[in-house]
Protein backbone atom coordinates (compact mmCIF):
# COMPACT_ATOMS: atom_id res chain seq x y z
CA UNK A 1 0.00 0.00 0.00
CA UNK A 2 2.72 2.41 1.02
CA UNK A 3 4.84 1.52 -2.03
CA UNK A 4 1.82 2.18 -4.29
CA UNK A 5 1.30 5.54 -2.64
CA UNK A 6 4.96 6.48 -2.98
CA UNK A 7 4.96 5.37 -6.65
CA UNK A 8 1.91 7.50 -7.42
CA UNK A 9 3.44 10.42 -5.50
CA UNK A 10 6.59 10.07 -7.57
CA UNK A 11 4.56 9.93 -10.80
CA UNK A 12 2.55 13.06 -9.96
CA UNK A 13 5.21 15.64 -10.96
CA UNK A 14 5.78 13.78 -14.24
CA UNK A 15 2.03 13.75 -14.95
CA UNK A 16 1.80 17.46 -14.19
CA UNK A 17 4.79 18.06 -16.48
CA UNK A 18 3.15 16.11 -19.32
CA UNK A 19 -0.14 18.00 -19.02
CA UNK A 20 1.66 21.35 -18.75
CA UNK A 21 3.79 20.56 -21.79
CA UNK A 22 0.70 19.39 -23.71
CA UNK A 23 -0.92 22.72 -22.99
CA UNK A 24 2.07 24.93 -23.78
CA UNK A 25 3.27 23.08 -26.87
CA UNK A 26 0.50 21.37 -28.88
CA UNK A 27 1.47 17.70 -29.20
CA UNK A 28 4.33 18.17 -26.71
CA UNK A 29 2.94 15.71 -24.17
CA UNK A 30 2.68 13.02 -26.84
CA UNK A 31 6.28 13.65 -27.90
CA UNK A 32 7.36 13.34 -24.26
CA UNK A 33 5.50 10.02 -24.09
CA UNK A 34 7.26 8.90 -27.29
CA UNK A 35 4.05 8.93 -29.34
CA UNK A 36 5.76 10.89 -32.07
CA UNK A 37 3.44 10.55 -35.03
CA UNK A 38 0.34 11.28 -32.92
CA UNK A 39 2.14 14.28 -31.44
CA UNK A 40 3.01 15.49 -34.93
CA UNK A 41 -0.59 15.13 -36.14
CA UNK A 42 -1.89 17.03 -33.09
CA UNK A 43 0.75 19.76 -33.43
CA UNK A 44 0.04 20.19 -37.13
CA UNK A 45 -3.76 20.27 -36.68
CA UNK A 46 -3.73 22.73 -33.77
CA UNK A 47 -1.09 25.04 -35.22
CA UNK A 48 -2.54 25.14 -38.75
CA UNK A 49 -6.02 25.88 -37.37
CA UNK A 50 -4.59 28.60 -35.12
CA UNK A 51 -2.54 30.21 -37.90
CA UNK A 52 -5.48 30.12 -40.33
CA UNK A 53 -7.60 31.77 -37.62
CA UNK A 54 -5.03 34.53 -37.23
CA UNK A 55 -4.66 35.00 -40.99
CA UNK A 56 -8.42 35.38 -41.25
CA UNK A 57 -8.12 38.05 -38.56
CA UNK A 58 -10.20 36.14 -36.06
CA UNK A 59 -11.11 37.79 -32.77
CA UNK A 60 -9.34 36.64 -29.61
CA UNK A 61 -11.80 36.65 -26.73
CA UNK A 62 -11.35 38.75 -23.61
CA UNK A 63 -13.30 37.71 -20.50
CA UNK A 64 -16.44 39.79 -20.08
CA UNK A 65 -19.20 39.72 -17.51
CA UNK A 66 -22.86 40.63 -17.87
CA UNK A 67 -25.75 38.33 -18.65
CA UNK A 68 -25.26 34.56 -18.60
CA UNK A 69 -24.90 34.24 -22.38
CA UNK A 70 -22.19 36.93 -22.47
CA UNK A 71 -20.27 35.19 -19.69
CA UNK A 72 -20.54 31.80 -21.42
CA UNK A 73 -19.42 33.14 -24.79
CA UNK A 74 -16.65 35.50 -23.70
CA UNK A 75 -15.21 33.59 -20.72
CA UNK A 76 -15.63 30.26 -22.55
CA UNK A 77 -14.04 31.73 -25.68
CA UNK A 78 -11.17 33.16 -23.63
CA UNK A 79 -10.49 29.79 -21.96
CA UNK A 80 -10.60 28.02 -25.33
CA UNK A 81 -8.21 30.60 -26.86
CA UNK A 82 -5.89 30.28 -23.88
CA UNK A 83 -5.86 26.48 -24.26
CA UNK A 84 -3.73 26.83 -27.41
CA UNK A 85 -0.76 27.50 -25.11
CA UNK A 86 2.36 29.23 -26.43
CA UNK A 87 0.77 30.23 -29.78
CA UNK A 88 -1.81 32.21 -27.79
CA UNK A 89 0.84 33.82 -25.56
CA UNK A 90 3.01 34.79 -28.56
CA UNK A 91 0.03 36.21 -30.43
CA UNK A 92 -0.89 38.41 -27.48
CA UNK A 93 2.74 39.32 -26.78
CA UNK A 94 3.46 40.47 -30.33
CA UNK A 95 0.13 42.25 -30.74
CA UNK A 96 -1.38 40.06 -33.45
CA UNK A 97 -4.71 39.67 -31.65
CA UNK A 98 -7.53 41.25 -33.59
CA UNK A 99 -10.43 43.36 -32.43
CA UNK A 100 -13.95 42.00 -32.97
CA UNK A 101 -14.88 42.89 -36.55
CA UNK A 102 -18.06 41.99 -38.42
CA UNK A 103 -17.76 39.70 -41.44
CA UNK A 104 -17.93 36.02 -42.21
CA UNK A 105 -14.18 35.58 -42.77
CA UNK A 106 -13.37 37.19 -39.39
CA UNK A 107 -16.05 35.03 -37.82
CA UNK A 108 -14.56 31.84 -39.27
CA UNK A 109 -11.16 32.99 -38.02
CA UNK A 110 -12.55 33.41 -34.50
CA UNK A 111 -14.00 29.90 -34.60
CA UNK A 112 -10.75 28.45 -35.95
CA UNK A 113 -8.76 29.94 -33.05
CA UNK A 114 -11.30 28.62 -30.53
CA UNK A 115 -11.33 25.20 -32.22
CA UNK A 116 -7.52 25.02 -32.10
CA UNK A 117 -7.68 25.51 -28.32
CA UNK A 118 -10.42 22.92 -27.92
CA UNK A 119 -8.39 20.42 -29.99
CA UNK A 120 -5.48 21.05 -27.65
CA UNK A 121 -7.67 20.32 -24.61
CA UNK A 122 -8.57 16.95 -26.21
CA UNK A 123 -4.87 16.33 -26.77
CA UNK A 124 -4.11 17.17 -23.12
CA UNK A 125 -6.74 14.67 -21.93
CA UNK A 126 -5.35 12.05 -24.32
CA UNK A 127 -1.79 12.63 -23.06
CA UNK A 128 -3.06 12.24 -19.48
CA UNK A 129 -4.78 8.96 -20.40
CA UNK A 130 -1.60 7.64 -22.03
CA UNK A 131 0.55 8.72 -19.07
CA UNK A 132 -1.77 7.04 -16.58
CA UNK A 133 -1.86 3.88 -18.73
CA UNK A 134 -5.59 4.14 -19.37
CA UNK A 135 -4.78 3.78 -23.06
CA UNK A 136 -1.75 2.99 -25.20
CA UNK B 1 -7.81 45.06 -40.71
CA UNK B 2 -8.49 43.07 -43.84
CA UNK B 3 -8.06 39.30 -43.57
CA UNK B 4 -4.84 38.02 -45.19
CA UNK B 5 -6.53 34.73 -46.07
CA UNK B 6 -10.11 34.81 -47.32
CA UNK B 7 -11.59 31.34 -47.27
CA UNK B 8 -14.98 30.61 -48.77
CA UNK B 9 -17.66 28.92 -46.67
CA UNK B 10 -16.80 25.60 -48.30
CA UNK B 11 -13.04 25.93 -47.82
CA UNK B 12 -13.41 26.92 -44.14
CA UNK B 13 -15.79 24.04 -43.50
CA UNK B 14 -13.52 21.60 -45.36
CA UNK B 15 -10.48 22.63 -43.27
CA UNK B 16 -12.43 22.46 -40.02
CA UNK B 17 -13.77 19.00 -40.93
CA UNK B 18 -10.31 17.78 -41.92
CA UNK B 19 -8.47 18.88 -38.79
CA UNK B 20 -11.21 17.98 -36.34
CA UNK B 21 -11.41 14.50 -37.92
CA UNK B 22 -7.65 14.10 -37.50
CA UNK B 23 -7.83 15.11 -33.82
CA UNK B 24 -10.89 12.94 -33.12
CA UNK B 25 -9.19 9.99 -34.80
CA UNK B 26 -5.94 10.48 -32.89
CA UNK B 27 -7.42 10.86 -29.41
CA UNK B 28 -10.39 8.54 -29.42
CA UNK B 29 -9.32 5.02 -30.34
CA UNK B 30 -6.76 2.46 -29.18
CA UNK B 31 -5.11 1.08 -32.32
CA UNK B 32 -3.81 2.85 -35.42
CA UNK B 33 -6.24 0.98 -37.65
CA UNK B 34 -9.18 2.05 -35.48
CA UNK B 35 -7.90 5.63 -35.40
CA UNK B 36 -7.62 5.82 -39.18
CA UNK B 37 -11.05 4.30 -39.62
CA UNK B 38 -12.65 6.62 -37.06
CA UNK B 39 -10.97 9.70 -38.58
CA UNK B 40 -12.17 8.80 -42.08
CA UNK B 41 -15.68 8.03 -40.78
CA UNK B 42 -15.83 11.39 -38.95
CA UNK B 43 -14.68 13.21 -42.08
CA UNK B 44 -17.25 11.33 -44.17
CA UNK B 45 -20.04 12.32 -41.79
CA UNK B 46 -18.89 15.94 -41.83
CA UNK B 47 -18.97 15.87 -45.65
CA UNK B 48 -22.42 14.26 -45.78
CA UNK B 49 -23.78 16.79 -43.26
CA UNK B 50 -22.27 19.78 -45.08
CA UNK B 51 -23.59 18.72 -48.49
CA UNK B 52 -26.95 17.75 -46.97
CA UNK B 53 -27.40 21.06 -45.16
CA UNK B 54 -26.10 22.95 -48.20
CA UNK B 55 -28.73 21.43 -50.49
CA UNK B 56 -31.37 21.88 -47.78
CA UNK B 57 -30.60 25.60 -47.58
CA UNK B 58 -30.52 25.85 -51.38
CA UNK B 59 -34.05 24.43 -51.70
CA UNK B 60 -35.31 26.35 -48.64
CA UNK B 61 -34.27 29.67 -50.23
CA UNK B 62 -35.64 29.06 -53.75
Amino acid sequence: MSSTTSTSEAAAPRLSMIVLLSWLVPGGGHFMLKKHYRGALIAASVLIMFVFGLLMRGYMFEPQTGDVLTIIIYVGGFVADLASGIPYVLTKLFGYSQADVAGHVHDYGTKFIVAAGLFNILAMVDAWDIATKKKD
Amino acid sequence: MEPIVKLSHFEATFLFALFSSVILGVVSKKTDKERLRYGLTAFGWYAVTVFGLGWLMYFAHR
